[in-house]
């Protein structure tokens, strides 16, 4: 089956000589159809700029882009059968939701009658029927939102982008749209490529992930396989929390040279057994869960314990002692700090040393 | 709904190839935006422009009052005879007092347009400074024809105040005064300011409003005086907005030659000069040559007000 | 409560700002007077007997209104080469960053900036070279050679408001550069034009220094206007035409200031 896009080597670099902005760095990437793929990173990490390239508001400077087999790379927006959702929904202020709607038909001369029908349609699904008289400024964020949803729909792309849509949403709603937007695609069957810096919505919402940092595709992967088995101490590091483990400490706990076990992973427990043994440095109250910051062989190791553990929180000070399975260790390749790299909270050296 | 078709890609028309060629290639754009307005300024503006002020280097054959091309500078000689030079230092005198004056007169509308109107009242007075800025010069100008006149409003005003002696007294000002007011320098001077009032209102009030009212409030909370905020916060924060302001009222009475003209005793301004040289004596070699002092001299202004930060506040 | 002294304006200043305002308009106000003044030899104040009887001879005069004719024509003219000009130039402008982009917007802003007498007898003297007769072509040129900065500005700062996605949108959802030309960014840019339209339409129809260079012959209504300035004939319809200029410009600029003040955000 052809791939709904392919990204052969695309690099998008300004400037030149020394002071090169790489924003996209040689990204070779393959989704298919169907397929709801989610661009994730920190902001300045390439992912927009990726997706501004697939949608040909940005031309690559190097590499190639294929859309259902064919080359788009220098084709203008128009000509792609892409649509994009955009961060702030663009929707147009001097037309009503209709006619906003509509547009993609009326570009293509369709007639009055037909785009206009279509349009209620389309409104209908997104659950916005009747708002078609309506204008932009009147709509709520959550309701701009769907009128953008259904705007790019109309044009029944191969191909939809969504840029950060959820972002100005406040938290409870945004996770109804995720729901929905899940269920969209799952009932229409188009690919989605969706852009987030939100691990947990890339975690919830994707068939598959491609984690980005520095303009370089750091991993591709199911959710499962990037949180469970990510390649790199920076994927290690941006989806989900992770203690990292480097040099003797590494060693001393896991026998490998670097690295990766998840809080959750961890348990408090008796000293018999236990892997690794220091003084509580944090405890801080989630709710859910607790963390719990412990010193220990020489660095720092955090751990969640969760509500329903029944024991008593240790409280700063207190000696514990750590237990894990040793099939939630994940072995990394060890490799210098990417300068995006998240700070990792120094190992504090307490004056009773370390246990 | 059946999501397998995409709708077909329109048909490669011309108008099509053209877009592409516009969005693939930005400098095709950029040059087909700019050509016309460029090809229109540089060829009839800055053309006639290099024209008149090459015209400066030539002379004037006094016989048969042609203009002879060959380089010359006795026009700028001829500039530097005292007569000329009086009229210069005059011009600027005025400009610079017609200046002044628009500062102070325009400062305390400007600061309670920025600062204490709100709403309906602040959109009265953003209109009552627009309606005389944009109303026709050569109206305004009537109107303080018919004001100054001996037996216009002004004089009927003194009269019923009992102040004629001190109108009388400002008249008998060797060299400011005159005849009547009509026919003096202070009144080319009122009306020069009248005129150009709004010019300085409007930049300086858009400075003074971009002055965060939390920087006034912190100089109050320091112990300032509203005296002393004034002379050390204000003023220098509503700077540019001034310098802005003063660039048109300086450059537009340096220019003027129908004012003086139409009120004032006889005396010669740049403008003035240009005019007759251009018209009756028909020397444009001296003419072009006059009017390098006042591009000169406002050039000059503009870098110390582009210095003084004016640009960004225009 | 703060102490109104320490920040806000004190009375004495918003005193002096209503007195600014009064001089500003009082001169206007005497216009609309003496239009109605009975007396027609002198500008004696105050007037001895109101009437409306000049307005009636205004209307009779033939020279009045051919030289209103003539300021309307080549205000419509100025004002839409002007447009297009102005608006080309900004769409270029707005937002895009290129080596002698400032001394475009110089070279627009010179006309307006040197003073008129300058830029007057440079056109005249070009038009002399050149060999060229003084026609209604000679004045328009001049007009909208400083017109078009007035609509220049108006459209670069609605362009500059413009979000950029929304010509992005436009084509992603499968419109041309022509299409979104049409159907996206011209009704956004039309209040501004209009407005800047309006402007330099007031501009035009009052101009007078560059318009006594390249008009020749031809009386525009501020040339005549001029002439009855330094030479006056009837006063009485001096005084009435003068209201009626004022009538003509107070309503353009009037109607600019709204349009762009509806524009700006936070005013819906």
């Amino acid at each position: 089956m052809t791939a709904a896009v392919t990204l052969e080597r695309v690099s998008c670099v300004y400037g030149s000589g020394a002071a090169a902005v790489r924003a996209v760095d040689d990204v070779s990437l393959e989704i298919g159809a169907g397929e709801f793929f989610t661009l994730l990173g920190p902001s300045g990490s390439g992912k927009t700029t990726c997706l501004r390239m697939i949608g040909g508001f940005v031309l690559p400077t190097a590499g190639r882009i294929r859309i259902g087999g064919d080359d788009v790379t220098r084709r203008p927006p128009y000509a792609r059968p892409v649509n994009t959702v955009f961060q702030d929904y663009a929707l147009f202020p001097h037309m009503d939701v209709r006619d906003n709607v509509a547009y993609a038909l009326r570009v293509r001369g369709v007639a009055r009658a037909e785009r206009e029908r279509r349009a209620d349609e389309l409104l209908a699904l997104v659950q916005l029927a009747g708002a078609g008289a309506r204008r932009p400024a009147q709509l709520s964020g959550g309701q701009r939102q769907r009128v953008a949803l259904a705007r790019a729909l109309i044009g029944q792309p191969q191909l939809l982008l969504l840029d950060e849509p959820l972002g100005a949403l406040d938290l409870k709603l945004r996770e109804q749209m995720q729901s929905e937007l899940k269920a969209l695609q799952r009932r229409l069957g188009i690919t989605f490529l969706f852009i987030t810096h939100d691990q947990h919505e890339a975690l919830s919402m994707s068939d598959r992930i491609g984690v980005f940092a520095d303009g370089r595709l750091e991993q591709v992967g199911t959710p499962a396989a990037v949180y469970e088995s990510p390649a790199t101490r920076f994927v290690a590091h941006f989806v989900g929390a992770a203690n990292v483990l480097d040099g003797d400490a590494a060693r001393a706990l896991t026998g490998h040279d670097c690295a990766m076990l998840r809080p959750e992973r961890v348990a408090l427990g008796p000293a018999a057994g236990a892997r690794a043994g220091g003084v509580v440095a944090e405890v801080q109250y989630f709710g859910a869960y607790t963390r719990v910051r412990v010193d220990a062989a020489g660095t720092a190791l955090q751990l969640d314990v969760p509500a329903t553990a029944g024991e008593p929180l240790p409280a700063r000070g207190d000696t514990v002692h750590l237990h894990w399975d040793a099939r939630a260790v994940h072995a990394l390749a060890t490799g210098g700090a990417r300068r995006s790299e998240p700070d990792v909270p120094a190992p504090a050296r307490s004056a009773e040393g370390v246990a | 709904m059946s999501t397998a078709l995409a709708l077909p890609a329109p048909p490669p028309t011309v108008r099509r190839r053209v877009s592409d060629l516009l969005y693939t290639r930005r400098g095709v754009l950029l040059v087909a935006l700019l050509a016309p307005p460029l090809l229109w300024f540089g060829v009839i503006y800055l053309g006639s422009l290099f024209a008149l002020l090459a015209n400066a280097f030539f002379g004037l054959d006094d016989f048969s009052g042609v203009v002879v091309r060959e380089f010359t500078l006795k026009n700028f000689v001829e500039l530097a005879e005292p007569a000329n030079v009086d009229i210069v230092v005059r011009s600027v005198a005025m400009a610079s007092a017609v200046t002044l004056a628009c500062v102070v007169l325009g400062w305390p509308l400007a600061y309670t347009m920025a600062r204490h109107a709100r709403g309906a009242q602040k959109a009265l007075l953003y209109v009552a400074v627009m309606l005389p800025l944009w109303s026709s010069y050569l109206v305004r100008l009537y109107a303080w024809k018919l004001l100054l006149a001996k037996e216009g409003a002004i004089s009927w005003a003194a009269q019923q105040a009992h102040l004629t002696w001190a109108l009388d007294a400002l008249l008998a000002i060797p060299r400011l005064g005159g005849p009547s007011l009509s026919l003096s320098t202070l009144g080319t001077f009122v009306v020069f300011v009248y005129l150009w009032l709004p010019f300085m209102v409007l930049p300086m009030q858009a400075a003074i409003e971009r002055i965060p009212a939390s920087t006034i409030e912190a100089s109050a909370d320091l112990g300032a005086a509203p005296g002393q905020t004034l002379w050390r916060v204000i003023l220098p924060l509503a700077l540019p907005g001034i310098a802005a302001g003063s660039i048109f009222t300086f450059s537009l009475t340096l220019g003027d030659y129908i004012v003086p003209q139409v009120i004032g005793d006889s005396t010669l301004y740049i403008g003035q000069v240009v005019y007759k040289q251009q018209g009756v004596a028909g020397n444009i070699p001296f003419a072009a040559a006059f009017s390098l002092v006042p591009i000169v001299v406002v050039g000059i202004y503009l870098w110390i007000a582009r210095r003084l930060g004016a640009f960004d506040a225009l | 409560m703060r102490s109104e002294a320490t920040v806000g304006v004190s009375p004495w200043t918003r005193t002096a700002a209503w007195g600014v305002v009064a001089f500003l308009h009082v001169p206007l106000a005497l216009i609309v007077l003496y239009a109605f003044s009975a007396e027609d030899k002198s500008y004696q104040f105050p007037p001895p007997a109101l009437t409306t009887q000049w307005f009636a001879v205004a209307w009779q005069r033939d020279d009045v209104w051919a030289a209103i004719r003539l300021s309307l024509e080549v205000a419509a003219w100025s004002t839409a080469i002007a447009l297009v000009l102005g608006t080309l130039a900004a769409a270029a402008l707005a937002r895009s960053s290129f080596f002698g982009r400032d001394a475009i917007s110089l070279l627009l802003v010179l006309p307006l900036a040197l003073p008129g007498i300058v830029s007057g007898i440079a056109l005249r003297s070009a038009y002399n070279t050149l060999a060229i007769p003084f026609s209604f072509w000679t004045i328009v040129i001049g007009h909208a050679t400083f017109c078009v900065v007035v609509v220049f500005n108006n459209a670069v700062a609605r362009l500059r408001r413009l979000n950029p996605n929304l010509v992005e949108a436009s084509m992603d959802l499968g419109a041309d550069a022509f299409q979104t030309l049409r159907w996206v960014v011209l009704p956004q840019l039309g209040s501004a034009l209009l407005a800047g339209a309006l402007l330099a339409f007031a501009l035009s129809f009052d101009e007078v220094i560059v318009t006594t260079f390249t008009a020749g012959q031809q009386t525009t209504l501020p040339i005549w206007m001029l002439q009855e300035l330094i030479r006056p004939r009837q006063r009485p319809v001096t005084n009435v035409v003068a209201v009626v200029i004022i009538a003509l410009t107070f309503l353009p600029i009037v109607l600019a200031y709204t349009l762009t003040r509806a524009d700006e955000p936070g005013a819906r």
